[in-house]
Order: structure tokens, then C-alpha cells, then sequence
């Protein structure tokens, strides 16, 4: 516990750039379109998502209030907007939730080894913000401790003494601490004799304290479980960080850095779609890929099977079978949220 | 209609009148509002990376001052209450500009507000009918309400009964007093719908407490009137208006019981978190004693604890609270600790430790400092014009004249402002 330093999110020791992406903005004016693209792909800086956001954009609705036609404009002009800046095909899909779906993950806390692989590619898979400036990751692996119990780190002396009773054990110096938890670690140390892991991402809640929270409505759950976020209502009034009890919800405090190689043109409009300044984001259990009967990134990339995904209404799905055979818990149980990510063991 | 603008005019024409002292305090708060202008235009073009906020702190200072002046503004409503309720003759002259102090107030409020906001440029967003309004869901929504609603209310009764003043015509006592009224029960629901905002999420345990409501109510009456006894004073002082002794009198009482309630809630929150210390009481602990060298917010903490239990001591004592010599100090040490309790003490520690558990220091930054700054340079700007123009209606040097020449009104005014 108690990392003190927070490098993952170490927003005062960025750095400016400020000279050399001027070049590089006078550059891309002067060059052909075509060699802006070139330019993009060799270049480390960031692309700027919301340079060439048009008004149409800044006046279109809340997502779900559309008529399709108003859909389909607001996907063009996304189309159309990542194409020119990312220097590729972009697509960006809108594919609805499927009916009789509810999407249900389960982690076995068993197997997983804590060597975040889940959360890269994720960030990949994503279109995360990366770089030095600002890192999101929707993903967090935590490292819990198993207890250690010596006998120099038993102590009789507990309070008060003088009457021969002992209140409460040591107030001041618990013998041997377990679960003790953290998500700073060396992933190339990985699997820790003296430790396990408990990975943490969006539980797409049933009822989700987030949306809840929201004053314009731009989070939801959709009929498929997930919690959705409309990127272009968001106002980043962060209530729903506030309200997250998992710290699941992820803020973009700067300009996402998002190298136009690396940048996965196969989007969601509620899901992986390049996001600007100023809005929050988190985990869609891959809504790209899961609407269309894929797996999701870390379900995929996961080297000991730990992670299961599943249709909750199905029985013969991966995860109706844990809940059904397995020891199973769920974080925060006590908060109401009911979480529909489950953890087990074997 | 032509008589409205007329009072516009001559409002603000007494407003902005005044010798060399009035000049230099303008100037040295333009030079802040300047600094937050800078400030806004940083942040807005590069995103609140330029705050000090992250991932495990994502609240800070703009929604600490928010909160402390949303108390403020609740605060109105302690002239306002005993003049209208309990026939308080002294208060009653004063009410209108209990008003504008409240006026003043909520408007800080809503620039805290935005300059919190990640996307200011999507504000419509919220509004009913263009934007979507989550309302009754989202807390958010209800402080919306009751926050601008509460600006309309002071609005409109304030400039109502200057208008009426102005114009010499008698006040229609059923509208004015029905606004008073609805003014007053309204005020205390701007604060408690702030407690709500935060005090409903279970994920911030050091918020999540049914105490929170009556904390906020009590040390916002504590700090607001605080506040309305230096600005009457000073009222007092620079202008020819006259407020009798009594009503600080009563107004330093308000204050001395309201903190000691505020000191008593205080202590049965330190008590029911420590004593049996659990996760939940982590925040209050960072806050208290630091976590594992972790201590910036202890000075503020033992501070403002410190401030808030003195004055409390000092106010105790009717000699020295009906001084009015000395009054003003400990109102100051009053409205300074309240700050720092309301503010950093109470916004900063309910975000820390994370809810997974993780401790990591916000420390504001010059950018946040300077909007921070700013945002109460405008609220004093705002004040100074609103209390000189409604001073001079009041004392009846800037009111309606058919046919006078405007020259004289500004004259008079001028002897008002000087």
C-alpha cells in the first residue's frame, strides 16, 4: 500500500514540446497530404485528436438521442476526421448490443501470474493515451501480499498492560499484515514467491454508480450490460470518478498522446475511438470486438487462461459455468453495485 | 422601462465613483481577475494537465473553494432570518445587503464550477431543454438548481427592493416577502444539496456520512456571518450608513454557537472514525497525522482547528465578542480556519487514499492558484460595486428623479462612494 510515488500518472514532471511540434505543425501545412500521412507514421508526436473538430461535432447530440441518419452524419465526420489525422483508414463502427446478450467476465485469481499483459494489450487494442506525458491504462493489476507471521513480529506488549489484559490485540503493531495490496510492481519479476495478484478494470456494474451520478446522461448502461460513454457529451465534471468505488474510471488531463502507427483503426464509437482532452473514459470490455463475437484484448492475450468472457444468459457459456462450479466472489460486494465481473478459484 | 434603465445607470454610476483608495482596490483586483483570465486561457487550450489534479486525486482545489463558498452564499440567509422572522429592526435595514453578499457568493460559485469542468466549452450539455438534464438522478443536477435558483431568488428580491427604493414607490410587501421567505428556506438547501453531491458516495468513506449536511450548514454560519461582520463594518466605516452595534451583536452570536456546534460535530466524527480505525477512517487519519511521512495537510488540519477553537474560546466571552474593535480579527481567524476546513481539509482527504487504497499528495499548481485567486478577485469586484450602488439607494443619494439633472445624482453619488 502507500506507493508514493505515482509514476504511472506523473503529470507534474511532463515535459514541453512545445517548439518542435510547432515545426512539426508548420511542416504538416506546407507538405502534401499525402506526405503529412508519412509524416505521421515516422514521427513519435502524438496526433491531435480534436485539432480539426468541426461544428457539426460540437453541436451534435447525446449518442442515444440520434435518429440513424444522425448517427450515420456524426460516424462519417468521425470517419472522416481519424482518417485525415491518423494518416490511415479509420472505421468506426456503431454496431448495437445484441439481443439475449449479457456480457459477464471471471478472472481466476488462481492463475493469474500478474504479468500485465492484459493491461498492454489493452492500451494497444484501445487507443489509449501513451508516452511520458500521459499514460491511461484501464487495467490494474494488483499486488497483494500474502501474510507474513514470524515470531519477532508477534507482540505481546499490547495496551494496558498494567491490569494483565490485552484489548484488541496491538493497537499500534499488528502481528503479520495480510492483503496488503499495491499495483507497483516489477511485472518482469512475475510469478513473486510471496504474492498474488488481483487484477481490476470496469466491473460493468448492473447498477452502476457512475451513471447514477452523471448530470447530463452521457454514461450508460446498454441493454448488453456494458456502461457506455458518449466521448463527445462528456463535460469532465469527473462526478463519476468521485462515485466509482473500484477507481476504475480514467481522466484525459492533457491531450492524449496517440502515435498514429500505433493507433488501432478498427473503432467503436462507444468504445476505442481515438477521445480528446477534458473527458473521462474506462474499460468496454472491447465493445469492437465483443458485439461482433470476438474476445476481448485481455481475454486474448491472457498466456495462462485467466480470464473468461461470457454471455451471463446463456448457461453454456464459460462464465455460467463458473458461477456455476466455481468459488466465486465479486469486489465490494457490500456496496450494492452488483459488479458482473466475478473472480474465482479453482 | 426608461425608468429601469435609469436605475442601471445610476447604480452603477454610484458604483464605480470614488476616490483613490476605491481606484487602487479596483485596480489591485483587476490585476488578479487579469491572473485568472491567464490562468483559464492555460488551461482551457491545454487541458487540466496544467492543475496538479491526476488519476488519484481528480477533485482539488476548485471544488474545495466551491464548496466553501456555496457556504457563504447559505450564509445570506443569517441577516436575512432574524430580520424577517424574528422582527430584528437593526438586521432588517441590512438585509439587502445580506443579498448582495449572496449575490456575490454563488457567482464565485459557478466559476469554480466551470473552471473545474474539463470540457467548459460543453456547459450547454447540461442545461434542461438544449442539453440533457439527468435530473433527479444526478446530484450534480440538483445543485444546478438550487444553486441558480438561489441567484435568481437574491436577484430578484435585492434588486427589487432597491428598484422600489430608488423609485420611491412603496414595496409590494406579498411579492417581497414571499421571496424573503422561499430566499430562506432555499439557502439552506444550496448547502445541503452541496453536502449530498458528496456525501452519497459510498466510494469516499470519509465522506459518506449523514453528519455531512449539518457540518456544512453549521460552519457555513459560521464563516458567512463572519464575513457580513468585517463587510458591514467596513460598510460602516467608509460609508455614511448606519448599523447599529446590535445587529453585530447578534450576528457574533450566530457565529460563537454555530462553531461551537460545528467544533462538537466535529469531534463526533474525529471520535466515531478513530475509535475503531478502520479502512474507512484512512482519510481522516492522513488528514490528522499524515500517512507514513504523507503530512501535507497536517499543518492545514491542526491550523484551522486551532483558528476555529480560540475564536470559539474568545467569542464565548461577551466582553470581547461585543467589542467591536477586536471583533473583526477573530472573524477573520473564523473565516480563515472555516476556509481551510471546508476547503483543503475536507475536499483533498475524502479523495485520498484512492478507493483501491493508494496515498499519493495533490499540491496545487500556480495555474490553479491563479484561477483560484482570480475567481475571488471577481467575487470582491462584484461585491464592492453591488454593496456601493445598493449603499447609495439605500441612503437614498441615488434615486429617481423626473426631471433632475443627472449631473447632481452623480454628484451625490460621489459623495456616497467617497
Amino acid at each position: 500500500m502507500s506507493s508514493q510515488i505515482n509514476k504511472q500518472n506523473n503529470h507534474n514532471s511532463r515535459a514541453k514540446d512545445v517548439s518542435r511540434r510547432d515545426f512539426l505543425r508548420k511542416a504538416g501545412t506546407y507538405s502534401a497530404a499525402s506526405l503529412t500521412g508519412a509524416a505521421m507514421l515516422l514521427s513519435p508526436r502524438p496526433a491531435r485528436a480534436t485539432k480539426n473538430v468541426t461544428w457539426a461535432e460540437h453541436f451534435q447530440k447525446n449518442y442515444r438521442l440520434m435518429t440513424d441518419e444522425e448517427k450515420e452524419e456524426a460516424i462519417e465526420r468521425l470517419v472522416k476526421r481519424y482518417s485525415e489525422e491518423f494518416g490511415k483508414k479509420v472505421n468506426v463502427n456503431d454496431t448495437p448490443a445484441i439481443d439475449g446478450v449479457l456480457f459477464g467476465y471471471a478472472l481466476n485469481i488462481q492463475k493469474c501470474i500478474g504479468c500485465r499483459r492484459c493491461v498492454k494489450a489493452c492500451v494497444a487494442e484501445n487507443n489509449q493515451s501513451r508516452g511520458d506525458k500521459q499514460q491511461i491504462e484501464w487495467i490494474r493489476v494488483m499486488r497483494l501480499e500474502k501474510g507474513k507471521f514470524s515470531e519477532e513480529d508477534r507482540d505481546n506488549s499490547g495496551y494496558p498492560q498494567d491490569f494483565g489484559i490485552q484489548v484488541g490485540g496491538n493497537a499500534y503493531k499488528p502481528a503479520g499484515v495480510v492483503l496488503e495490496g499495491q499495483h507497483y510492481y516489477e511485472a518482469d519479476k512475475v510469478p513473486e514467491k510471496d504474492a498474488f495478484y488481483l487484477p481490476m478494470q470496469c466491473m460493468q456494474c448492473e447498477k452502476p454508480p457512475c451513471v447514477k451520478v452523471c448530470p447530463v446522461r452521457t454514461t450508460y448502461r446498454d441493454p448488453d450490460g456494458i456502461v457506455v460513454i458518449d466521448y463527445n457529451w462528456c463535460i469532465g465534471c469527473r462526478m463519476c470518478i468521485g462515485a466509482c468505488p473500484y477507481w476504475a474510471r480514467r481522466f484525459n488531463w492533457g491531450e492524449p498522446d496517440l502515435p498514429a502507427a500505433d493507433m488501432n483503426p478498427d473503432t467503436h464509437y462507444l468504445g476505442n475511438r481515438p477521445r480528446m482532452k477534458g473527458v473521462v473514459e474506462k474499460c468496454t470490455f472491447c465493445i469492437q470486438r465483443t458485439r461482433k463475437g470476438r474476445w476481448t484484448g485481455c481475454v486474448e492475450v491472457c498466456p495462462v487462461g485467466a480470464r473468461k468472457l461470457g454471455n451471463l444468459l446463456d448457461p453454456d457459456s464459460d462464465v455460467r459455468k463458473i458461477l456455476a462450479t466455481k468459488k466465486v466472489f465479486r469486489l465490494r460486494a457490500d456496496l450494492n453495485t452488483y459488479p458482473k465481473f466475478f473472480y474465482f478459484m479453482n | 422601462m426608461k425608468r429601469f434603465f435609469q436605475f442601471v445607470f445610476d447604480f452603477l454610476r454610484a458604483s464605480f465613483s470614488g476616490g483613490i483608495f476605491f481606484w487602487g482596490w479596483m485596480l489591485f483586483l483587476s490585476f488578479f481577475i487579469m491572473l485568472w483570465v491567464y490562468g483559464e486561457y492555460v488551461q482551457i487550450a491545454n487541458g487540466m494537465i496544467v492543475t496538479g489534479l491526476n488519476d488519484q486525486v481528480s477533485w482539488g482545489f476548485y471544488l474545495a473553494n466551491f464548496v466553501f463558498m456555496v457556504g457563504v452564499a447559505a450564509a445570506a440567509v443569517t441577516v436575512v432570518f432574524p430580520a424577517y422572522v424574528y422582527k430584528h429592526k437593526e438586521l432588517h435595514k441590512i438585509v439587502v445587503l445580506g443579498e448582495m453578499l449572496a449575490i456575490a457568493a454563488v457567482v464565485m460559485c459557478l466559476l469554480f464550477v466551470t473552471a473545474h469542468m474539463g470540457r467548459p466549452d460543453r456547459l450547454w450539455h447540461i442545461f434542461p431543454v438544449i442539453g440533457i438534464f439527468n435530473w433527479p438522478h444526478a446530484m450534480l443536477t440538483w445543485d444546478v438548481l438550487v444553486l441558480t435558483g438561489y441567484l435568481a431568488l437574491n436577484i430578484i428580491g435585492g434588486f427589487y427592493y432597491l428598484y422600489k427604493k430608488y423609485t420611491g414607490k412603496p414595496v409590494n410587501k406579498l411579492f417581497y416577502l414571499s421571496i424573503v421567505y422561499i430566499a430562506i428556506v432555499w439557502a439552506l438547501s444550496i448547502h445541503t444539496v452541496t453536502a449530498f453531491l458528496i456525501n452519497t458516495m459510498p466510494a469516499r468513506p470519509m465522506w459518506f456520512h449523514s453528519m455531512m449536511p449539518i457540518k456544512f450548514i453549521t460552519t457555513a454560519f459560521a464563516a458567512g456571518p463572519s464575513l457580513i461582520i468585517i463587510v458591514f463594518l467596513l460598510v460602516r466605516k467608509f460609508t455614511p450608513m448606519k448599523i447599529a452595534d446590535e445587529a453585530f451583536h447578534l450576528l457574533s452570536q450566530i457565529v460563537v454557537w454555530c462553531l461551537g456546534i460545528a467544533l462538537f460535530l466535529t469531534l463526533s466524527e474525529i471520535v466515531t472514525e478513530l475509535y475503531p480505525s478502520t479502512e474507512h477512517s484512512l482519510g481522516l487519519q492522513y488528514l490528522m497525522f499524515g500517512h507514513h511521512g504523507l503530512d501535507a495537510l497536517v499543518p492545514f488540519f491542526w491550523t484551522a482547528m486551532a483558528l476555529m477553537i480560540s475564536s470559539f474560546i474568545l467569542l464565548l466571552i461577551p466582553r470581547v465578542r461585543k467589542n467591536l474593535l477586536l471583533l473583526p480579527f477573530i472573524c477573520l481567524a473564523v473565516f480563515v480556519g472555516i476556509y481551510i476546513e471546508k476547503g483543503m481539509a475536507l475536499m483533498i482527504p475524502g479523495v485520498i487514499p484512492t478507493p483501491i487504497g493508494e496515498f499519493a499528495e495533490y499540491f496545487p499548481t500556480h495555474i490553479e492558484f491563479m484561477i483560484v485567486g482570480g475567481v475571488w478577485a471577481i467575487g470582491f469586484f462584484v461585491l464592492t460595486v453591488l454593496i456601493k450602488g445598493a449603499v447609495g439607494v439605500m441612503l437614498g443619494d441615488v434615486r429617481y428623479k423626473e426631471q433632475a439633472s443627472h449631473r447632481v445624482q452623480g454628484e451625490q453619488a460621489n459623495a456616497v462612494a467617497t
